[in-house]
């Protein structure tokens, strides 16, 4: 299991990204999903280069419905970048490291 | 610093990583830059990465899943000593010799590599209808990836656009969640292998609107219907749908070589009859970017040999 990125549920989702210090950007995802597990070494990078500025959760669609259709998830992968427990951008579909992470500074 | 090879593929699909194979037991050497993430199809292992079972590459009795696939290629590639780089290329001068490739600031003064040859397997990526509800509605029920977005339309109504293999086999895929798919294809009638249409045309969930294209996608935050149209009449109707699967065709990754490589008015490379040449010497083409007839796995694969021995032999004719 990853280090830097935690795993979240649809129990321990609201407490921790509203109590979240920083940033958290949330990767929905699924097992069966060809294109999350390519951008999930990248996550895991941006995670530990830029642990300071954000925090990357993971969310199993699967296994957490509820958040998932309560943000309108209907394709994957999804990210959404969370601040101070409110959503504030949504990228959808597998993108490169340096895209995403222009994506995402772009909301820090 | 710029890195020297004697061998550079672009593109990682069946075609670059058969170049790749072949360059590698060559002992050439060979970069395969591979691309990067992506969901309409120009992604590292090219466009199977988004498919499922894989019926006709043939090897395979009970058939393979794509992705699994394009890993074996992957890792019979890197047996043999082919390096891969996960990047896109940004810019590539083909006048040059040795030929230059940039990743990353394509205004860099310094190219990334050098190559004496060139492999362009860069393959082709879905084409999207164009409609100006279609980018905003993108991820909010229309989908250019049926494998990783079916699950979300357990028991609603959705329709698949298109009328060749890929079409009617999203189609079939989506029918394991879909309450109901209904296929909307231009022309009175499909393009896919007989075998495909059979399945469709007599799955209970299927049913096909002919002659018909989809004019606008409807819904404020996600998808609600669309508004189709009869190419006959013209008579224009709604179609209440939850999700849009777009699966129209191709179109090939061939930007980065506008005006260097000769295209046809498409896109598609052209290479000179029976080899993999292009119009620079040294630089040869493989797989979909070059082939809108067959267009499969297996002929990418072929094509890719093709590159990989016209290379070699180039290759020898220089040094000796």
């Amino acid at each position: 299991m990853s280090e830097h990125i935690t795993n979240l549920t649809d129990a321990s989702f609201d407490e921790h990204v509203k109590s979240a210090d920083l940033p958290v950007l949330v990767d929905f995802w699924a097992e069966w999903c060809g294109p999350c597990k390519m951008i999930a070494p990248i996550l895991e990078e941006i995670a530990s280069e830029h642990g300071d500025k954000l925090e990357i959760v993971k969310l199993n669609i699967d296994d957490n419905l509820d958040i998932t259709r309560r943000f309108d998830v209907m394709s994957i992968p999804t990210l959404i970048l969370f601040k101070d427990g409110e959503p504030q951008a949504r990228m959808v579909g597998a993108k490169g490291k340096g895209q995403l992470l222009q994506e995402i500074s772009a909301h820090l | 610093m710029t890195q020297s090879r004697h061998v550079i593929i672009v593109g990682s699909g069946p075609a670059g990583l058969t170049a790749a194979i072949y360059t590698a037991r060559a002992q050439l050497e060979p970069l395969v830059i591979e691309g990067e993430p992506s969901s309409t199809s120009d992604q590292p292992g090219g466009q199977l990465m988004l498919t499922t079972e894989v019926e006709n590459f043939p090897g395979f009795v009970d058939g393979i899943m794509g992705p699994e696939l394009m890993q074996a290629f992957r890792g019979q590639a890197a047996r043999f000593g082919a390096e891969f780089e996960t990047a896109k290329v940004s810019r590539i001068d083909l006048e040059s010799r040795p030929f230059r490739l940039w990743i990353g600031d394509p205004d860099a003064a310094e190219p990334t590599y050098e190559a004496d040859a060139v492999i362009v397997a860069t393959g082709a990526q879905s084409l999207m209808l164009g409609l100006p509800n279609e980018e905003r509605l993108l991820g909010h029920g229309v989908s250019t990836c049926a494998t990783c977005d079916g699950f979300f339309f357990r028991d609603l109504p959705i329709v698949v656009v298109g009328g060749g293999d890929s079409a009617l086999e999203e189609a079939l895929f989506l029918t394991r969640f879909a309450n109901s798919v209904t296929i909307v294809h231009r022309r009175e009638e499909f393009r896919a292998s007989k075998v495909m249409q059979q399945r469709a045309l007599e799955h209970p969930k299927i049913t096909v609107r002919w002659n018909s294209t989809v004019v606008d996608i409807l819904g404020e935050n996600k998808v609600t219907g669309i508004i189709l149209e009869d190419t006959v009449n013209g008579e224009r109707d709604e179609l209440d749908v939850s999700g849009v699967f777009v699966a129209i065709g191709h179109r090939p990754n061939t930007d980065l070589f506008k005006g260097q490589l000769t295209m046809e008015d498409t896109g598609y490379l052209v290479t000179e009859a029976a080899t993999t040449a292009t119009n620079i010497d040294g630089v040869f083409a493989c797989g979909d970017v070059q082939d809108h007839r067959y267009r499969q796995a297996i002929t990418a694969a072929g094509s890719g040999c093709m590159a990989a021995i016209d290379v070699e032999r180039w290759l020898e004719s220089r040094a000796g």
